[in-house]
C-alpha cells in the first residue's frame, strides 16, 4: 500500500519504479499466501510475468534518463518528472519511441492489456479475495498511471511517435478479447478478473484517443471501476465464504437464499456492466460521444466490446442471482457496510457529480492534453 | 577519454554477451550456476572499469555489490537449495540447443540494429552499453522462455537483471538511487523466489515448472 502510493506521488521516474516494483513483491506474496497448487501457480506466474515488465519498464526508463542526458545534464535533474516535463521539447525523439515502446509493455503487463494479461486473471482467482480487490482496484490503476506520466513526456515531444494509436489498440484489444473471454468462465472471481482487463482496455483506450472529454471519462471510469470492482470482490468473498465455493455453475438462487447479498450483486453488476444511473455509465456515455465525433468507425467496436461483456455478465449473473438456491445456506458474518458504501458512491456520482470533483478532473483532463 | 578505456569497456561488454550464450547452452545445473557467477563477475568487472572511466566512485559500490552477492552468494545458495532438493540435474529445454542459439544470434543483431540507429547523439561507450546490455536481457528473456526448470528460469531472470544493471551504468551519471534499487530488488527478488522454490517442492516434489501447469486443466 505504502509502495503504491510513493509510486502516484514521486517525482523521480527511479522512485516511480522502485516503488512498482516493491508493490508488486508484496502483491506476490500475498497472492501465494494459500500455498494451494493454484494459488501457487498463480504467484509463479504472477511473479515471473510481473518481473520481466519490471525489468523492462526499467530498461525504458534508462532509455529516457539517456535521451534526457543531452538536453538536463547529468545527475538527479535528468530524472526529475517536473524538469523532464520542461524539457521534453528537445530530447532525441527515436531513443523517447523505443523508450516508450519499452516502458509500455513493461508498464502495459501489470495493467494487464491484453497480449500481456495471462497473469491477471490466475492472481486474482486464486489470491484471498482482498487482495483481489487491492490488485483490480489500485495495482492496475497505478501502473497504467506511470504509462500516462510517459505518454505525456512523449506528447510534449514533436518529433516522437503518437503514443495515442498504440495505447488504442491495446485497449480495444483487451476489451474485445476480454469480452468474449467473460462468456467461457465458470470461476466467479476470475470472470471478474476478466471483467477488469475490459475495463482497463476502455481506460486505456480513453486515454489514447486523448483530448479533454475522453481524458475526463478514462479519469471518471478509473475511479468508478475502483469502487466498483472492490465492492464486487468484496461481494464475492462474502459468496465463497458462505456458498463454499468459486465455481459459478455451483451457486444459484442467491436472491433467494440471501436476499440482501444477492440483490447487491445483482446492483453491483449492473454497475460494472455500464448500466444507467450508475457512475460507470456516465463515463462510458462520455467516451462513446467522444469517439463518436472523431473516429466513428472506432466508436463501433468500442460499443461492440462493450455490448459483448454486457451479455455475458448478465448470461452468468442470471444463474448466480435467481433460481433455485442450492449449496451452503449460513448467514454471512460479516459486516455489509463497506460493500454499501461503495456502492452508494458510484450510485450518487452516476447522479449528480459534485462540482468541485468535476472541476477537478476538468483540470486534469486538460493538463492530459 | 583515451582509446584503450573505450577498448576494454567494449571487451567486456561483449564478454558479458558471449557469457550470455554460455549460460544458454548449459546442460546441467551446476554448470549452469557456475556461468552464471562468471557472467556475474564479468558484469562486475566492467562496472568497475565504468567507474574508472567515468571517475564515479559511486560505481564501485555497484561493483562490489555485483561481485559479492551475484558472483558469489547467489550461486552457493542455489547450489545448496539443489543440493538439499535432489532435483534432477540435468535441464530440460522447451527447445533444442540449435535452435535457440540461432534465436539468440537473431536477438543480438536485431538490438545491434535497434540501438545502434536510435543512439547516433549518444557518446560511443553508452552506445556500446547499451547494445550490448540490450542484447544480455533479450538473451536473457530467451533463457527464460526456453527452460522448463525454475531454477533456470530464475538464473535466466538473473541475468537479465545484470543486462539492466550494465545499462544504468553506461548511461553516464546516473544516480544512485537506481543502481541500489536494482541490488536491493534482486536481494527481494531471491528472497521470494527462494520461498518459492521450498513451497514448490513442498508441493510437487519436483522444481519442474511443467508439473505446475497440470493443474490448470482440472480448473478449467
Amino acid at each position: 500500500m505504502f509502495a503504491m502510493s510513493l509510486a502516484l506521488v514521486a517525482n523521480n521516474i527511479g522512485i516511480v519504479w522502485v516503488a512498482v516494483e516493491l508493490a508488486t513483491l508484496t502483491t506476490v506474496l500475498m497472492v501465494g499466501i494459500y500455498r494451494t497448487h493454484e494459488a501457487l501457480e498463480a504467484a509463479w506466474k504472477y511473479f515471473i510475468l510481473g518481473s520481466v515488465g519490471i525489468a523492462l519498464a526499467l530498461f525504458g526508463t534508462i532509455l529516457v534518463y539517456m535521451a534526457a542526458r543531452p538536453v538536463v545534464g547529468e545527475g538527479v535533474d535528468a530524472m526529475v518528472w517536473t524538469v523532464l516535463m520542461e524539457h521534453g521539447a528537445g530530447f532525441d525523439p527515436a531513443l523517447l519511441n523505443l523508450a516508450f515502446v519499452f516502458l509500455l509493455l513493461g508498464y502495459g503487463t501489470k495493467v494487464g492489456l491484453a497480449p500481456l494479461h495471462a497473469w491477471l486473471p490466475d492472481a486474482h482467482a486464486e489470491g484471498p479475495t482482498p487482495i483481489s480487490a487491492v490488485l483490480s482496484g489500485l495495482l492496475l490503476n497505478v501502473a497504467l498511471y506511470a504509462v500516462l506520466r510517459f505518454k505525456l513526456l512523449l506528447a510534449e515531444n514533436v518529433g516522437a511517435i503518437a503514443p495515442g494509436p498504440l495505447m488504442m489498440t491495446m485497449g480495444l484489444v483487451s476489451l474485445i478479447f476480454a469480452g468474449f473471454m467473460l462468456y467461457r468462465r465458470r470461476d466467479i472471481k476470475r470472470m471478474f478478473a476478466y471483467s477488469s482487463i475490459e475495463h482497463m482496455g476502455i481506460i486505456a483506450f480513453a486515454f489514447g484517443i486523448g483530448g479533454p472529454l475522453a481524458n475526463f471519462a478514462g479519469l471518471l471510469h478509473m475511479t468508478m471501476h475502483s469502487l466498483t470492482k472492490s465492492a464486487i470482490f468484496f461481494a464475492v468473498g462474502h459468496i465463497a465464504q458462505v456458498k463454499g465455493t468459486q465455481r459459478i455453475a455451483d451457486i444459484r438462487g442467491l436472491t433467494e437464499s440471501h436476499p440482501w447479498l444477492g440483490w447487491a450483486l445483482v446492483v453491483r453488476v449492473a454497475a460494472i456492466a455500464g448500466l444507467p444511473p450508475f457512475g460507470i455509465f456516465m463515463s462510458e456515455f462520455l467516451l462513446v460521444s467522444s469517439t463518436f465525433a472523431r473516429e466513428p468507425l472506432l466508436a463501433i467496436i468500442l460499443v461492440l466490446g462493450v455490448l459483448i461483456a454486457l451479455g455475458a455478465l448478465f448470461k452468468h449473473l442470471g444463474a448466480v442471482a435467481f433460481g433455485e438456491p442450492t449449496g451452503g445456506m449460513k448467514p454471512v458474518e460479516a459486516s455489509y457496510v463497506p460493500l454499501y458504501a461503495h456502492l452508494a458512491l458510484v450510485l450518487g456520482a452516476g447522479i449528480y457529480l459534485p462540482p468541485p470533483l468535476v472541476s477537478w478532473f476538468q483540470n486534469v483532463a486538460a493538463m492530459l492534453g | 577519454m583515451g582509446h584503450l578505456a573505450f577498448d576494454v569497456a567494449h571487451l567486456l561488454a561483449g564478454g558479458l554477451v558471449l557469457v550470455s550464450f554460455m549460460l544458454l547452452y548449459q546442460g546441467r545445473l551446476y554448470a549452469l550456476l557456475n556461468v552464471f557467477a562468471l557472467h556475474a563477475f564479468v558484469l562486475a568487472l566492467s562496472v568497475a572499469w565504468q567507474a574508472e572511466v567515468q571517475d564515479a566512485p559511486h560505481l564501485y559500490v555497484t561493483a562490489v555489490i555485483a561481485l559479492t552477492f551475484k558472483a558469489i552468494a547467489i550461486p552457493v545458495a542455489l547450489h545448496r537449495i539443489i543440493q538439499r532438493l535432489g532435483v534432477h540435474r540435468e535441464i530440460e529445454t522447451v527447445v533444442g540447443i540449435g535452435p535457440t542459439m540461432l534465436v539468440g544470434m537473431g536477438l543480438v543483431a536485431l538490438s545491434m540494429a535497434v540501438m545502434l540507429r536510435v543512439t547516433i547523439d549518444a557518446d560511443p561507450l553508452a552506445r556500446q552499453d547499451l547494445t550490448s546490455s540490450l542484447s544480455v536481457v533479450l538473451l536473457g528473456l530467451l533463457m527464460m522462455v526456453t527452460r522448463r526448470n525454475a531454477v533456470g528460469q530464475v538464473v535466466g531472470f538473473m541475468s537479465l537483471e545484470n543486462g539492466l544493471v550494465l545499462a544504468a551504468t553506461g548511461a553516464k551519471g546516473m544516480p544512485l538511487v537506481v543502481e541500489i534499487s536494482v541490488a536491493f530488488s534482486i536481494l527481494i527478488a531471491f528472497i521470494v523466489i527462494g520461498i518459492f522454490l521450498f513451497r514448490i517442492r513442498e508441493r510437487f516434489d519436483t522444481v519442474d515448472v511443467q508439473a505446475l501447469d497440470k493443474f490448470r486443466g482440472g480448473r478449467r
